[in-house]
């Protein structure tokens, strides 16, 4: 007697990734359209009207500093919450049973839920840039180099979102993250201004930010130009994000809030 | 397309040996083993918190034991959880939905994290038979409690798992729909497959199982084959309807400890196999002085076993004398 299962290897891990794409296309309105017209608003009121009251950057305009701020913004906290909500939603709703009771891999299901969540980044940094033309697009002056950023951020907060979609036992506590962590630290980490402009002290504070090496990193890739050393943002975005793959991978070994 | 073997006779469907987990300072399950032949319907019964649910979930992976070994077809459920988790179908005992999908995409959905594509005629043939049909593109939220209860049992279904684990498969679930959940239950284990069910309902498990074993605190007091198990209950509960209304009990009935209905019509008692008792009674009766009209004698029900076992000021020593004598 056997049991034939076909594609047994890819296809389990495949159907994850499009449930968790399917899933943020049905409640597009909050997951798509919102933070695309959020990033249009601060667009709107801090490039047109206090813009000009901020000066040029390294010669480029305050809208095109603004811009991959505003990207990488979108994109960091859209690759969180994909995985983490849906982590969280499930084990709420009791179907997290449904991924532990079947034959996937733990590293697949890390995959499945971080490819989702990359995706959405991805597509709400993408419209947020699209939708940025209305204002000017910035130029693309390392290419390759804003790809890898853009692909290696959304990798480390959809790894962080199911971190945190793991670890959270109520909606309370996955609410902890954007309010306290991630919000913070992206507002404070160069989205608005530059380092160079705050005092000594407040500038050095900043470098212990890591978002504020994703976003001049995003930015370098835009603008050739950027706060922080662009080949140590990529190295610290790497390892951070291979840091995160092994204690997602721990998690599910172990059977971290999830199996009893 | 992978291949999975399983491994021909003797190697038994489920094997669970010396199996224990405690949540805290509570023992769950107490060095649990059980060992389940391919193509059995067994029924896995006991009281609330006795361990049912968590010896369910140490087959599927949703807990961790702290001792012993649990082998699906002679595959290491820990080891080899891919190959376990792929033969095993499981409906869980709470009412878990996915409210972003309809009911066809979840069961797709569901296809697919089993590795299955192509299955569009069996989903339909599920949707039939569960009277899901038309309601397949409601989302869950639409559906009623019955219907998110068979949604459960199709999903289990969905990759036509050689063993199918249907944890209160039927609570919430209306008459005539609990019959034909027992219609598809017998349909599946007719076809081979190994089915383990545990139930609150304990008609459901006479109707339906093979073999029983009862959980207790985290120990089976009883695993046996279920006409084995009702035949250890010795009492049968008589019924004397009377050619004429009585105005009170005979004498011989009511030393017998019978008593008598209200209207006088009938006298019930509860007759010994292994005291004699049952042999006085037809002698009172074989004297003629009482006239009757009908008589009926009730046997033992697994619910008449279920409480004796279970129930504590009644089980001592002999529920762990059934419990030693018929583990396998």
């Amino acid at each position: 007697m056997s049991v034939l299962v076909e594609g047994f290897l890819p296809l389990p891990f495949r159907t994850l990734f499009f449930r968790e794409i399917h899933r943020f296309f049905i409640v597009i309105n909050q997951t798509l359209l919102a933070p695309v017209i959020s990033a249009l608003l601060y667009l709107f009121i801090f490039g047109f009207s206090l813009g000009s009251r901020f000066g040029s950057f390294h010669g480029h305009s305050y809208i095109h500093f603004l811009i991959p701020g505003l990207v990488m913004m979108g994109l960091v906290n859209n690759s969180f919450q994909n995985p983490s909500s849906s982590l969280m939603i499930s084990k709420f709703e009791g179907n997290i049973v449904d991924i532990l009771m079947a034959p996937i891999g733990h590293a697949e299901i890390i995959a499945g839920y971080m490819l989702g969540g990359m995706f959405r980044g991805l597509l709400v940094g993408t419209c947020i840039l699209a939708a940025s033309c209305l204002f000017g697009l910035p130029p693309f002056a390392h290419p390759l180099y804003l790809i890898l950023v853009a692909l290696l951020s959304a990798a480390l907060f959809s790894l962080a979102g199911v971190t945190a979609g793991i670890w959270a036992e109520k909606f309370d506590d996955l609410a902890l993250f954007p309010t306290f962590i991630i919000t913070p630290l992206t507002y404070l980490g160069g989205v608005f201004y530059s380092i160079d402009t705050l005092p000594p002290f407040w500038r050095n504070v900043s470098l212990f930010n890591p978002l504020l090496y994703m976003i001049n990193a995003l930015r370098y890739g835009f603008l050739g130009v950027s706060d922080v050393d662009p080949a140590w943002s990529l190295a610290a975005l790497s390892i951070v994000a291979v840091v995160l793959f092994g204690v997602c991978l721990q998690m599910l070994r172990s059977g971290y809030r999830l199996r009893k | 397309m992978k291949k999975i073997s399983i491994p021909d006779p003797p190697v038994p469907a489920i094997e669970v040996r010396g199996a224990a987990k405690s949540y805290g300072t509570v023992r769950a399950l107490d060095g649990i083993t059980l060992s389940i032949p391919r193509g059995e319907l067994f029924g896995l019964l006991g009281p609330n918190g006795a361990g049912k649910s968590t010896l369910i979930n140490l087959l599927t992976g949703l807990v961790r034991r702290d001792a012993g070994e649990v082998r699906i077809f002679g595959y290491d459920v820990d080891r080899d959880y891919r190959i376990t988790r792929a033969l095993l179908g499981a409906v869980p005992q709470e009412l878990v939905y996915d409210h972003f999908f309809t009911v066809r995409q979840t069961l797709k959905i569901q296809s697919g994290y089993y590795g299955v594509t192509g299955n569009g005629p069996w989903i339909d043939e599920l949707l039939d038979r569960l009277e899901l049909k038309e309601h397949e593109g409601k989302t869950i939220r639409q559906l009623s409690g019955g219907m998110k209860r068979r949604l459960l049992v199709a999903k289990a279904m969905v990759h036509q798992p050689p063993i199918l684990i249907l944890d209160e498969p039927t609570a919430g679930v209306d008459v005539a729909l609990r019959r034909s959940l027992w219609n598809l239950v017998r349909q599946v284990h007719a076809a081979g497959t190994t089915v383990v069910l545990t139930t609150h309902y304990l008609d459901e498990a006479e109707e339906l199982c093979e073999r029983v074993g009862i959980i207790h605190r985290g120990v089976f007091v009883a695993l046996d084959r279920k006409d084995a198990l009702m035949r250890q209950i010795q009492h049968r509960k008589v019924t004397l309807e009377f050619a004429s209304p009585q105005p009170r009990l005979p004498a011989p009935l009511a030393e017998m400890g019978a008593s008598l209905s209200a209207d006088g019509a009938s006298a019930t008692l509860l007759v010994d196999r292994g005291d004699g008792s049952l042999q006085r009674l037809f002698e009172i009766l074989g004297r003629g002085q009482i006239a009757l009209a009908d008589l009926q004698v009730e046997g033992a029900g697994l619910e008449d076993v279920f409480l004796q076992l279970t129930d504590e000021k009644r089980r001592p020593d002999a529920a762990g004398r059934i419990a030693a004598g018929s583990a396998p």
